[in-house]
């Protein structure tokens, strides 16, 4: 029938494209050097969640890459970047980079046996030694490595407005002096804390956050990794420790309290520091709150600031949560070894680095404009208690969990109890596959 | 410019290709009797329609029925269990309770409003205009209704402004401000929900009752009117009997449309605060926990909940027909 | 016109109310409803034009009186996305056919379930119906290994052939409403005077049901345009060249959240092309084309 005469054209040429876009180009090159091959004509895909500005900032970092191999990056940025690699997967439809959108499906991932190991594509002996020691491992499974950092970022900033009162001048050295200090310093601050834990599917996430920071200073990395392994039950005290501070310190102290906490977005949970009269004195968020909201139109150091979470126990006082974007490969196409070899090195880095909003993962990206910036960066790569998030390490259905619960918890629907009983059951269940 | 033409291949190739099937299918059946030709016609004029239908429909969900006597993984078979689960958990139960909520309000209140839209602007002569200002939230993504509905039930601290439009105006009324996405006594939140649904929805359910309404004969109606009908009795007389197998399909495709109701509570609540309705649930098992036996047993459980509306239609279909 | 019928029409519209006279009702009930349903539509509009600060600082209406703070900046920035010139084209490469297959395919369908005798007729029409509650996300992996292994993934074809089969449930279910509550009398007619099933469709039950086919095509249309998942899945994965539009406007929500202030500017530039849609095919919506082919 003349429908499948019409077809097959249109069906030869999409599979001549397919196959030019994944083919093998002329020439080869040592693996590491990123950007010297000679790879005009082919292609690489791209997906990742980084969107918009941030998008344009990817771009602008391939771009050399580009100019000097002849090689062209497809990017697609998409938020629901987790769904359609779920798709993806089974049906070995694949880009040929892609942000991992966690640890956990990284390891899902290598099990699946889709990724690709980088050992061939990158120059490790640099990448190892240019890398924060905290992240480097975290990429590997099996001793191969499997992931890389392209972005970082460190969680538990406290952020204030030293014109209010500057914190920078005597920088509280722990909990209980933080929580005087802020009492005594409240002013005619609503409220000691902002809070804000709306994210539409992923509501919560900002209170755990919250547990994660107050738990590992409570009781240090040790237990801190167990717990997101499941080997620390979320009923067991130190854990039950670390959320009743949370309810107590946090949401009891909150600027409207957990109602408005849970019906605020995260993104502008911060604003009501810059109303008069402030809404709340201090807030706790990552570094990329400097994007955002209020944050986005301020200067860093001078309108806003920020401190690291003080310590609980003098044994953890320096430990620090980061999180960070993790990139792997699943064609081992010579533009994709390429590019991906490119990506971790300092000067692609720094390209992004210029642009502001970025913190890297690699050591010698030291190109910051503001001081504010090159700070945390110093602080996540000079770190010597190193965590990840642990709710990005928790298999996909504690995560969720996890969330909800802080949702039902920060607005007082359950009481703390309640909701480690109920993770608990989630965890028997969740940790058992793996 | 090769997209260009590849599409206008399409556009114009395709019904072109159709159209010549159904001649070349005429022609086919000229090798058979005049008894036999109207027993084939039928299956030859359906076979396009039912081919997309077994491939994109009928085939993922034989899969999906298959996963749902799964495990996690779909490596064993695990029987019901996975139905077990579903009719044990609280979670699941408590979303079929919304989706009945759902069903039985997003349906009335679109058909309701839909009717009433469609009889009324009939009648004057801004009936253009005022179809569209319906019809514009249908056409708005879900993206930025959610935007813009949760800018209307926005909560801000007892005492402050209210950037709400909704707690403006019952603040005006000196009521206190509520977090109405977060109430969860008497449902009212995913009230709340299906009130952005039934403004989404209305026109779709006006755009097809006006067009059934202009196909009805004016010479009816005229008639009537002539011999003294009121307008209600006109209405109540000709034009709703008529309107009836319409109101019936918009009505069938809202309680369908309730049931696998998504985007909406994805975007506005995450489906916390016992807003979760089935698909969110499903969605959850999915993609959240890759529980693919769990999400299938609750695909199934949706084509279940649909047997009795298709029984309503059968019966219709058979009473329609003695009629003709 | 006698005296006493003109004493009587006097009378009777003396009875009538004034309100019953100019319609007041009428006018009143369906204003009252536009207002209603114009609400957050404006709201929306007016959001577009002010600053992402101010958005999310005060009410919306409070936007519409002194000082005004209006901008153009969010619709510009939307504008210069990148690709969108791309993936705007990209929309009307996939609403098009996807729009125009699906009606034929469902047309010739539901003829012959309106229209031709044949034994479960009513059972499998129901079936076919009954495919309407099929969940999308259901569909997603098995369509797309379907499509891996006919080397289609990343393609238009393959959103065309998708959109096609998921749309066919709801226009087969109108369709055939519509083709069958046609006068008998015409068809019967027709066969009378010896045309083929086929004339039959072609001269009368298309032409008699334009209202129908217009306000399928109107949803149809609006469906695929706004369609994001089924895009991303079996476009996105491998090709994002080919993407459409709504994937530009989900991605003005970067990855920690912010950037939702340009939603309502994209929204509207968006929805521009549905609306024209619509109001094209509103003058398919006539009166009498039935009642025409009957007196006739």
């Amino acid at each position: 029938m003349s429908s499948l005469k019409r077809l097959s054209p249109i069906v030869v040429v999409l599979g001549l494209v397919l196959a030019a876009c994944t083919s093998s180009s002329p020439s080869g090159s040592p693996a590491g050097s990123g950007g010297t091959a000679d790879l005009h004509g082919a292609s690489v895909t791209v997906i990742g969640s980084w969107t918009d500005a941030e998008q344009a900032s990817f771009l602008a970092m391939v771009k050399p890459w580009e100019d000097s191999t002849g090689a062209k990056v497809k990017y697609q940025g998409t938020r629901a970047i987790n769904d359609i690699l779920a798709a993806g997967i089974p049906t070995g439809v694949l880009p040929d980079l892609a942000g991992i959108p966690g640890l956990g499906q990284l390891s899902e991932y290598v099990q699946a046996g889709v990724l690709q190991p980088l050992d061939s594509a990158l120059d490790l002996p640099t990448y190892k030694s240019e890398t924060s020691p905290g992240l480097v491992p975290l990429g590997q499974i099996n001793g191969k490595t499997y992931g890389v950092f392209l972005k970082a970022s460190l969680k538990g900033m406290i952020f204030y407005i030293p014109s209010l009162h500057d914190y920078s001048k005597d920088v509280p050295k722990t909990w209980t002096d933080l929580m005087s200090a802020a009492g005594a310093n409240q002013g005619n601050a609503k409220a000691i804390w902002c809070l804000g834990l709306s994210a539409g599917a992923a509501s919560g996430w900002p209170a755990t956050d919250w547990i994660e920071n107050i738990l590992l200073r409570q009781a240090g990395p040790q237990v801190y990794n167990d717990w997101w392994a499941g080997k620390v039950k979320w009923t067991d005290p130190a854990i039950k420790a670390a959320f009743t501070t949370y309810m107590d310190d946090v949401v009891a102290h909150s600027f409207g309290g957990g109602t408005l906490a849970n019906a605020t977005k995260f993104d502008v949970a911060g604003d009501p520091l810059f109303t008069t009269p402030p809404g709340c004195e201090i807030f706790q968020q990552a570094n990329f709150l400097t994007g955002q909201g209020a944050f986005a139109k301020k200067t860093a150091g001078t309108d806003y600031n920020a401190f690291p979470m003080p310590a609980f126990n003098d044994q953890f006082a320096n430990a620090v949560e980061g999180g960070g974007d993790i990139f792997g490969m699943f064609h081992a196409t010579p533009a994709a070894k390429s590019l991906m070899a490119y990506l971790v090195t300092a000067p692609a880095q720094d390209i992004w680095v210029k642009r502001g909003g970025f913190i890297s993962a690699n050591k010698n990206a030291t190109d910051y404009s503001d001081e504010f910036t090159k700070n945390l960066a110093a602080t996540i790569t000079n770190a010597k208690q190193f965590v990840f998030d642990a709710s990005d390490r928790m298999p996909t259905d504690m995560n969720a969990a996890f969330w909800q619960h802080m949702v039902s918890l920060t607005s007082n629907k359950e009481t703390v109890d309640e909701a480690l009983n109920a993770l608990q059951k989630v965890a028997d269940d969740a940790y058992k596959a793996s | 410019m090769d997209k260009v033409i590849n599409a206008l291949i399409v556009v114009v190739g395709v019904p072109a290709v159709l159209v010549g099937y159904i001649w070349a299918t005429e022609q086919l059946l000229r090798v058979f009797s005049e008894r036999v030709k109207p027993r084939i016609r039928p299956w030859l004029w359906m076979a396009p329609a039912l081919a997309f239908l077994g491939i994109f429909l009928v085939y993922p969900t034989i899969g999906t029925i298959i996963r749902s006597l799964q495990d996690k993984f779909g490596k064993q078979w695990v029987g019901i269990d996975n139905y077990a689960w579903f009719a044990g958990s609280d979670d699941a139960l408590a979303a079929l309770k919304n989706n009945v909520l759902w069903l039985v309000f997003l349906t009335v209140f679109v058909v309701g409003f839909g009717l009433l839209i469609a009889v009324l602007v009939d009648r004057v002569r801004y009936e253009s205009f005022a179809k569209s200002v319906i019809f514009v939230p249908l056409a708005i993504s879900m993206v930025a209704a959610g935007v813009i509905w949760l800018y209307m039930y926005n909560f801000n601290a007892p005492g402050s402004t209210q950037t709400g439009t909704l707690n403006a105006t019952i603040g005006a009324a000196g009521l206190g401000p509520i977090p109405w996405l977060q109430v969860q006594d008497f449902s009212v939140n995913t009230f709340m929900l299906i009130i952005v649904m039934v403004w989404m929805w209305t026109g779709f359910a006006m755009v097809i009752i006006s067009a059934a309404l202009k196909g009805i004969n004016p010479e009816l109606l005229e008639a009537a009117r002539t011999d003294g009908a009121t307008e209600l009795q006109v209405f109540r007389g000709i034009i709703f009997p008529l309107l009836v197998p319409t109101l019936a399909v918009v009505a069938t495709t809202m309680i369908i449309t309730a049931l696998k109701a998504f985007d909406v509570v994805y975007t506005m609540t995450g489906g916390n605060f016992k807003t979760s309705v089935i698909a969110w649930q499903m969605y959850a098992e999915m993609f959240k926990f890759g529980h693919y036996g769990r999400a299938s047993a609750i695909a199934v459980v949706l084509l279940i909940a649909i047997i009795p509306i298709m029984f309503f239609n059968i019966g219709r279909f058979r009473a329609q027909e003695a009629v003709r | 016109m006698t005296t006493v019928t003109a004493v009587q029409d006097e009378v009777e519209s003396r009875n009538q109310s004034w309100f019953a006279r100019t319609h007041f009702g009428l006018h009143t009930a369906l204003i009252v409803l536009m207002v209603i349903w114009l609400i957050p539509t404006l709201g929306l509009l007016v959001t577009s034009f002010r600053p992402g600060v101010d958005a999310s600082s005060s009410g919306w209406w409070t936007a519409i009186f002194p000082p005004f703070k209006f901008t153009f900046e969010n619709y510009a920035h939307v504008l210069g996305q990148a690709n969108i010139a791309t993936n705007f084209l990209n929309s009307f490469f996939i609403s098009i056919p996807a729009t125009v297959i699906p009606i034929f395919v469902a047309a010739f369908a539901a003829y012959a379930f309106s229209w031709m005798e044949f034994p479960g007729r009513n059972i499998l029409f129901v079936v076919v119906v009954g495919l309407l509650v099929v969940p999308l996300q259901a569909t997603l992996i098995p369509i797309l290994g379907l499509f891996a292994s006919w080397g289609i993934a990343g393609t238009f074809l393959a959103v065309w052939l998708a959109h096609t089969g998921y749309g066919l449930p709801f226009a087969i279910y109108l369709l055939r409403n519509f083709m069958g509550s046609l006068p008998r009398e015409v068809f019967e007619s027709a066969a009378i005077d010896g045309a083929s099933p086929v004339t039959a469709f072609f001269r009368l039950a298309l032409p008699m049901s334009v209202p129908a086919i217009a306000a399928l095509a109107i949803f149809q249309f609006l469906f695929v345009w706004n369609d994001l998942l089924v895009s991303l899945i079996y476009i996105g994965l491998v090709n994002p060249d080919n993407l459409p539009l709504p994937v530009t406007i989900a991605n003005l929500v970067n990855s920690t959240g912010g950037g939702s202030e340009f939603i309502p500017a994209a929204a509207f530039l968006s929805m521009a092309i549905p609306l024209i849609v619509f109001f094209g095919l509103q003058r398919f919506f006539v009166r009498g084309i039935v009642g025409g082919a009957v007196k006739g």
